[in-house]
C-alpha cells in the first residue's frame, strides 16, 4: 500500500507436491526496519527466505521489491538489486581461503568479475584489499584470512557466513539463524556487530534464540502452519498467550 | 621469478633442437600439442568443476578444419590456424549453448553425445573427409611462404604456441574472472548468492576451453600430416581427461605433466604391444586409488616436506607478518 515499502509480499503460497509450507503470506517491509521471523521447527521460515531471495519461486502470489515486480527473478539478479541472504547451514567456498571468499563478493562490486587478464593481487587491486582487510579486521577474521575455510571452526565459519552477506552490499538483509550453534560469547559478538550495521540498512531476521530476536527487532511476525499469525512488536509478543503456547512453552526452542 | 622461469623455459625451448635427435622433437612436439589439448580441457574439468568427456570433437574440428583448409585455401598457417581455431570457437559457441544448462553426471553424457555426433558426421561425410581412411594428402603447412618441412620449424612453432597459451591460461585462472570459475567450482549456489550469473560463466568457460582445444587440433595437422576419425573419437576425449586427471586437474602445470607421461608411455610401450589402452585404463585406475592428486599433488607434497617453512606465498602478506607476533 505505502508507496514507501521496499518489500511488497503479496498472497504467497508455496507447496512441495502436496504439501503447503506457506499457505497465504502477506506484508510489507518499510526501508530500515528490523524484523524478526519467529515459529517453530519447520514452519517454512527458511523456506519464506528462498521466496524472496529467488532460490525458489512462489508457486502463487507475487514479490515486489522498490516498487518492481521480482517474483520471477532469478536469485543472482535480485542478489544485485539488493536482496541478500545468510544461510542458516554454513554455504561457503570450503576449500577456498577466508580472504577468497570475501574477494569474490568484493570483486563483483568492485566491477572487476569480467577482468580477464590481469591477476587478482594485492598489487593490481589495491581498493579491494583494502576493503577485505577492513572488512576482515571488523569481524575479527583477519588473522585467519589466509586460512583454508574448512579448517576454521564452526563459530569462525559462521562469523564468514555473516560477513560475506554484509559485504555484498545489501540494502535489505536477510539473516536464518545468524547466531544458530555459537557460543553464547560468540553470539553476543555477532549481535554487537549486527547492532553497529548502518541504521538505513533493512534486516530481517529468522532466530530461535529469543533474546537475540528480541533485541535486534523492532517487528516480529510469528509465522504458524502456513499463515502470519501475529504481526507486531516484541512487546506485545511476548505477553500473547497463542504464541507462548505454540511456540515459547514448547521444547525446540534454543 | 615466475618471468625467469619463462625466460628459462623459453631458453630451453629455443636450444632444445640443438642438441636433441629429431626423433626427441618430434616426441617433445606431440607432447607439447597434446600438453595444450590437456592444459585447455584443464579450464573446465580443473578449474570450472565440469568434466567433460567430449573434447575431442573440438580437437577434431580444428584439425579436420585446418586439414580442409590446407588442401583448399591455403596451407599458409596463419589462414589455417585462424580458420581452425575460428570452427572450433563456433561449434563450442553452439554446443555451450546446450551444455551449460546441465551439471556433473548431465554435463559429461551430453559433451559425450555431442562429441560422438560430430564423430559420425566426420566418419560419414567420405567426400570431404576421408571417412575412415582419415584426411590424407594435407600440404606440408607454410609460413609467409617458406615450407615447414622440418619437424624443427613444427616444434618451434608449436613451442611459441605453447609457453604463449601456458602463460595466459596462468593470468586467466588468477584473474577476476578465473576466480569466479574456482568460486563455482567449489559452491555454485553460493556464487549466484553472490550476485553471479553462473550459466554465463560456464558458458564462457566452456567457449574458451573448445577453442583452445581446436587450436591444438590445428598443431596437429602440422606435426602428423594426416588426421583420422579416431582423433575426433571418445577415447580420444578419454584419453585427454585422464591426462588432466593423473597430472593434477586444477593446476597449470598437472596437464602437462600428464600429457608428457602418456604420450611417453605409449611410445614407449607401443613398440611392445598393441594393448596400449588397456594399459591406460591400468594406469588410470591406478593413479585414481594410490594417487588421486595426480603428479603434481605428489610432488608438492614431496617438495613441502623438502622445503617446510616454504609453503607457498599467502595472498595478504601483511597478516602473516602480524600473526607471528
Ligand atoms: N525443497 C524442498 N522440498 C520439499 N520439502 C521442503 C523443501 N524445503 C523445505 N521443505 C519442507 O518445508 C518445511 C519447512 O521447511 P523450512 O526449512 O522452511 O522450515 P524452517 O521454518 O526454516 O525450520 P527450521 O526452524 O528448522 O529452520 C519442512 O517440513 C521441510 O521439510
Ligand atoms: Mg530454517
Amino acid at each position: 500500500m505505502s508507496t514507501r515499502s521496499i518489500l511488497e509480499v503479496n498472497h504467497i503460497n508455496k507447496r512441495f507436491g502436496g504439501l503447503e509450507i506457506l499457505k497465504d503470506i502477506s506484508f510489507q517491509v518499510q526501508p530500515g526496519e528490523r524484523i524478526g521471523i519467529i515459529g517453530p521447527n519447520g514452519a517454512g521460515k527458511t523456506t519464506f527466505f528462498n521466496l524472496l531471495t529467488g532460490d525458489l519461486t512462489p508457486s502463487q502470489g507475487t514479490i515486489t521489491y522498490q516498487g518492481k515486480d521480482v517474483t520471477d527473478e532469478p536469485n543472482y539478479q535480485r542478489t544485485r538489486r539488493g536482496i541478500v541472504r545468510t544461510f542458516q547451514k554454513n554455504n561457503l567456498l570450503d576449500n577456498l581461503t577466508v580472504l577468497d571468499n570475501l574477494l569474490l563478493v568484493l570483486q563483483r562490486k568492485h566491477g572487476l568479475k569480467n577482468t580477464w587478464f590481469r591477476v587478482r593481487n594485492e598489487k593490481n587491486y589495491e581498493a579491494l584489499y583494502e576493503e577485505a582487510e577492513e572488512l576482515l579486521e571488523t569481524w575479527g577474521l583477519y588473522p585467519v584470512s589466509n586460512k583454508i575455510v574448512k579448517n576454521l571452526s564452526y563459530g569462525e565459519q559462521r562469523q564468514i557466513e555473516i560477513m560475506l552477506g554484509i559485504a555484498t552490499d545489501p540494502e535489505i538483509l536477510l539473516l536464518d539463524e545468524p547466531t544458530a550453534g555459537m557460543s553464547q560469547t560468540e553470539t553476543d559478538e555477532i549481535v554487537r556487530l549486527l547492532d553497529d550495521l548502518p541504521k538505513d540498512l533493512t534486516i530481517m531476521i529468522v532466530e530461535h534464540d529469543l533474546d537475540v530476536i528480541f533485541g535486534l527487532a523492532e517487528r516480529i511476525l510469528v509465522l504458524h502452519e502456513g499463515y502470519i499469525m501475529n504481526d507486531d512488536t516484541p512487546e506485545t509478543i511476548r505477553h500473547d498467550a497463542r504464541v507462548n503456547d505454540i511456540y515459547m512453552g514448547k521444547k525446540g526452542v534454543s | 621469478m615466475t618471468y625467469l622461469k619463462f625466460g628459462i623455459a623459453v631458453l630451453l625451448f629455443g636450444a632444445a633442437p640443438f642438441f636433441l635427435a629429431s626423433f626427441h622433437i618430434s616426441l617433445l612436439t606431440e607432447i607439447l600439442i597434446l600438453a595444450i589439448f590437456a592444459l585447455s580441457l584443464n579450464i573446465l574439468v580443473g578449474y570450472t568443476g565440469l568434466v567433460s568427456l567430449g573434447h575431442a570433437a573440438f580437437f577434431g574440428a580444428g584439425a579436420y578444419a585446418a586439414g580442409l583448409i590446407g588442401q583448399h585455401v591455403s596451407a599458409e598457417i596463419i589462414t589455417t590456424l585462424l580458420g581452425g581455431v575460428l570452427v572450433s570457437f563456433m561449434l563450442a559457441l553452439v554446443v555451450g549453448i546446450f551444455c551449460m544448462k546441465v551439471n556433473g553426471f548431465y554435463f559429461l553424457m551430453l559433451t559425450l553425445a555431442f562429441s560422438q555426433m560430430i564423430y559420425s558426421f566426420i566418419y560419414q561425410s567420405t567426400t570431404w573427409t576421408g571417412g575412415s581412411n582419415g584426411l590424407t594428402g594435407i600440404p606440408t603447412p607454410s609460413l609467409l611462404g617458406l615450407e615447414l618441412s622440418n619437424i624443427v620449424w613444427v616444434f618451434y612453432v608449436t613451442a611459441i604456441l605453447f609457453l604463449l597459451l601456458y602463460a595466459g591460461i596462468s593470468i586467466f585462472v588468477k584473474s577476476p574472472f578465473g576466480r569466479v570459475l574456482v568460486g563455482i567450482k567449489e559452491n555454485e549456489t553460493r556464487l549466484k548468492s553472490m550476485g553471479y550469473n553462473t550459466k554465463i560463466y560456464r558458458y564462457v568457460a566452456f567457449v574458451i576451453s573448445g577453442t583452445l582445444g581446436g587450436l591444438s587440433g590445428v598443431l596437429f595437422t602440422y606435426f602428423n600430416g594426416f588426421i583420422a576419425p579416431t582423433n575426433v573419437y571418445w577415447t580420444m576425449s578419454g584419453t585427454v581427461l585422464i591426462m588432466v586427471l593423473i597430472g593434477g586437474a586444477g593446476t597449470m602445470i598437472g596437464p602437462v605433466l600428464g600429457a608428457a607421461l602418456i604420450v611417453i608411455l605409449e611410445t614407449v610401450i607401443a613398440t611392445y604391444t598393441d594393448m596400449w589402452m588397456l594399459l591406460l585404463g591400468v594406469i588410470f585406475i591406478f593413479f585414481v586409488i594410490f594417487l588421486p592428486e595426480g603428479i603434481y599433488g605428489v610432488w608438492q607434497r614431496s617438495t613441502r616436506k623438502w622445503l617446510k617453512g616454504k609453503i607457498p606465498q599467502p595472498e595478504l602478506k601483511k597478516v602473516d607478518r602480524e600473526k607471528v607476533s
